[in-house]
């Protein structure tokens, strides 16, 4: 540890394992299989999402090296479009969408609330095996011969000239649906009505507040899009006609439900994201998070202005030219909260103690790359640029940013902040520094690149391009390749630390969250006794003053 | 625990004046707040339920602007009557449902179970007033699908219908009007179906007991989900039967 530091962090060799914890609580594969301990469910989750995000990141390799030469030579056309559809909708809704709130909320919120467990544990498990049932699903139409219509399953392709498993994979969407319905359902009563003595809603952490607004859109979008595939499965089964323009019906109507859901889905993705960030910046600067209300209300402002941009996907799709301007300021409007979060980040590290662990590498990670998804985000909201560069790999350049450079990184530093508190273990700290920057290296090798490939307007979803494009595709492609290999780093050492890390005892990172009170592993129902809380998140005065008192740290 | 800011209070739950009840869940500190959060969720599961149905009622907002002479002719089709008599059915099942959570806060086991009963036999005789309706527009082809058939539309005194006939593009719109209906009308009978399910489960516990000793809850929740039901086809029954029937009258 630097010198510099006001807080020293415990001593690690001194700690020991709890005898009992939740992981040894109990014994035997079904006692995870039935469990409704929050913490169980959140590691079952932990797996399932690590499954699927390692068969999308497979698809996204196959996608890479196609795209490595101009030439379509590692797969047919309507190979490619499975394949790029499969990431998508594998990426989106079985690993994005529940990564954090799943496992990181599902393992922390109880616990920074001081409650015992989820409101609903028996909804909570019931919504790991809805997630199962539509993984399977979803698996079964890759097995049968995949689906091509890409995640946003546009109609009328996708009710009319496709003949893959458009409707397995429907139905799949539909089930996991019900499982983000529920995880949302069961966070919103269980902020509510579940808060320790003394934790009033402004003593909250910010993670809680990020992962509310989250639920506040998973509980009034899903079944938005829930009902439009409804819809478009109703339209290839039985023929009714509400989105078949030959019937009358208007495809721009599909677009509008499916983006109703699909636009606040990715404030589900990364507004959870953002919550984890708000913890580690604080926790390794050692100080408050500056302005805590304006960052925790604009996480909700976040989630009641995505409800209101959902048109600027359509603008090239014949909207009336008076719905898109209005369309294009309240996009715009979306930026203040997401920049009032990255502000007040930098001010929490201004005249922080700051500290360069692991999750801290990530989080400085999220911020820069989020900064650049984000700020694409604005020049794609307004009209003109929207029209030049829709369709292209500025776009697919710009999800990424926000997606896998902003939610995955904060994923990963959610991950790495508490490991210790969920396994007990801690990793080797310099693999993993290793990782973070492997992985932000070869972020930004694979897809700044697709920014200039976008701007010279190379269209997204083909195969084959111009061979002018090739050599931004080779860097891509090879950028690709290391932050595989950044990705395939934590599942070793992570893996590793399971059985050989060193002890982490109750608090390693010296943080100040109720989760670090108690015991690593904690116990199968938290607390003890139910804590009364009196003070706010994020003290680290009071630990200073704690700790200055503390005559063993003199010498 | 070295934060000593967290300080501690001892459980509280010797201190309850009542027996506590054998379903109360130990992650609850206290009975009302396990009530206070299940009821907070049953309210919440029926605002996706808003927001599920809210897709349908936008798409019939939409083209009943679009192609309003097709959505009136159409509607006509409907019966009132049936209609009427399915919207009494499901209003006294509401009914009876309340006074079922009545009977269950009260402890009445034998209430409870005949006002469950009733409130499932209602159930059935709307879903078989449905079926009736259903039926009819199989027979007459308008059903949407490659058997769907306009003429009705088009040439209404053939059919001897007082209506205005339809130019046959806007005759065709009349099959967004019949997709809407089903997809409407169906999901709701879904819930019906769903909710006469779990009418029948309730109902067997109820006749167990278990609802009779201050343990009232999933009969509270049902009864909720049930009245959402109803409101869903409060709405459905004037937007698709009643409203704007006879055009320039």
């Amino acid at each position: 540890m630097s010198a510099h530091t006001i807080v020293n962090l415990p001593d690690q060799r001194t700690a020991t394992m709890p005898k009992r914890n939740y992981i040894n609580n109990e014994d035997g594969i079904l006692s995870w299989l039935f469990t409704g301990d929050h913490k169980r469910i959140a590691m079952l989750y932990l797996v399932s999402i690590t499954f699927f995000f390692f068969i999308g990141g497979a698809f996204a390799g196959l996608i890479r090296l196609e795209l490595l030469t101009p030439q379509p030579d590692l797969m047919a056309s309507d190979t490619y479009n499975k394949f790029f559809s499969m990431h998508g909708i594998v990426m989106i809704f079985l690993f994005l969408v529940p990564s954090v709130p799943a496992v990181l909320g599902n393992f922390l919120i109880p616990i920074m609330l001081g409650a015992k467990d989820l409101a609903f544990p028996k909804i909570n498990l019931l919504s790991w095996y809805l997630y199962w049932i539509g993984g399977l699903f979803t698996l079964t139409a890759l097995v049968l011969g995949g689906v091509d219509t890409g995640w946003t399953f546009t109609t009328p392709l996708s009710t009319h000239y496709l003949n893959t498993h458009v409707v397995t994979a429907a139905v799949g969407i539909f089930i996991i649906g019900f499982s983000s319905i529920f995880t949302g359902l069961n966070f919103i009563v269980t902020i509510h009505r579940m808060r320790a003595p003394g934790m009033t809603w402004f003593r909250m952490p910010l993670f809680i507040w990020a992962n509310y607004a989250a639920s506040i859109l998973m509980v009034l979008g899903t079944p938005v899009l829930a009902i439009s595939l409804v819809l478009v499965a109703l339209e290839r089964t039985i023929g009714i006609g509400v989105f078949d323009p030959t019937k009358g019906g208007d495809p721009l109507l599909f677009q509008h439900l499916f983006w109703f859901y699909s636009h606040p889905a990715v404030y589900i993705m990364i507004l959870p994201g953002m919550g984890v960030i708000s913890e580690v910046i604080s926790t390794f600067s050692r100080k408050r998070v500056f302005g805590y209300t304006a960052v925790a209300f604009s996480s909700v402002a976040i989630a009641l202005f995505g409800f209101f941009v959902w048109e600027h996907h359509m603008f090239i799709m014949g909207v009336s030219n008076y719905s898109a301007l209005v369309f294009s300021l309240l996009t715009m409007l979306v930026a203040v909260p997401s920049a009032i979060k990255i502000f007040n980040w930098a001010f929490t590290l201004q005249k922080g103690s700051i500290t360069f662990e692991t999750p801290m590498l990530y989080a400085f990670g999220f911020i820069g790359l989020f900064t650049v998804g984000g700020l694409t985000g604005v020049f794609l909201g307004a009209l003109g640029m929207d029209i030049h560069l829709t369709e292209t790999y500025f776009i697919v350049a710009h999800f990424h940013f926000v997606m896998v450079g902003g939610m995955l990184m904060a994923f990963l530093a959610g991950i790495h902040f508490w490991w210790p508190k969920m396994t007990g273990r801690m990793y080797s700290e310099s693999i993993s520094k290793l990782a973070a920057i492997v992985t932000f290296i070869g972020f930004n090798m694979t897809f700044l690149p697709q920014f200039i490939l976008g701007y010279l307007g190379m269209p997204r979803r083909y195969h084959a391009y111009p061979p002018e494009f090739q050599v931004l595709n080779v860097l891509s492609t090879a950028g690709a390749t290391i932050l595989g290999v950044g990705y395939m780093l934590p599942l070793l050492y992570l893996g590793w630390s399971l059985k050989y890390g060193a002890i982490a005892g109750d608090n390693p990172w010296q943080a100040t969250g109720l989760e670090w009170q108690i015991q690593s592993p904690p116990l199968t129902e938290n607390f003890t006794e139910i804590p009364v809380v009196d003070h706010d998140a994020y003290d680290y005065e009071w630990l200073e003053h704690k700790t200055a008192q503390e005559v063993t740290t003199v010498g | 625990m070295d934060n000593v800011s967290v300080a501690t209070q001892p459980h509280t739950h010797e201190e309850h004046h009542h027996v506590s009840l054998p379903q109360h869940r130990h992650h609850f500190e206290t009975e009302e707040q396990q009530r206070e959060a299940g009821t907070f969720g049953m309210w919440l599961f029926l605002l996706t339920e808003i927001m599920f149905f809210g897709g349908l009622f936008f798409a019939y907002l939409l083209y009943r602007n679009w192609y309003h002479d097709a959505f009136v002719a159409a509607s006509n089709q409907l019966s009132i009557p049936l209609g009427a008599a399915n919207t009494a059915v499901l209003i006294s099942s509401g009914f009876f449902m309340a006074l079922g959570v009545w009977a269950a806060e009260v402890r009445k086991k034998g209430l409870l179970v005949l006002f469950l009963v009733i409130t499932t036999v209602l159930g059935f005789i709307f879903l078989g007033v449905k079926y009736v309706e259903y039926h009819e527009k199989w027979e007459k082809h308008h059903i949407p699908g490659a058997h769907f058939d306009i003429s009705e539309f088009v040439n209404p005194q053939a059919y001897g219908l007082k209506e205005q006939p339809l130019a046959p593009d806007m005759a065709a719109k009349t099959q967004i009007f019949f997709s809407l209906y089903f997809a409407m009308t169906g999901m709701h009978a879904l819930h019906m179906i769903i909710g006469i399910g779990l009418l029948v489960w309730l109902t067997w516990r109820s006749y167990r007991g278990e609802f009779s000793a201050g343990y009232v809850a999933p009969i509270e929740y049902f009864g909720l989900y049930w009245h959402f039901v109803d409101i869903v086809w409060i709405f459905l029954f004037p937007l698709l039967y009643l409203i704007n029937r006879h055009p320039g009258q």
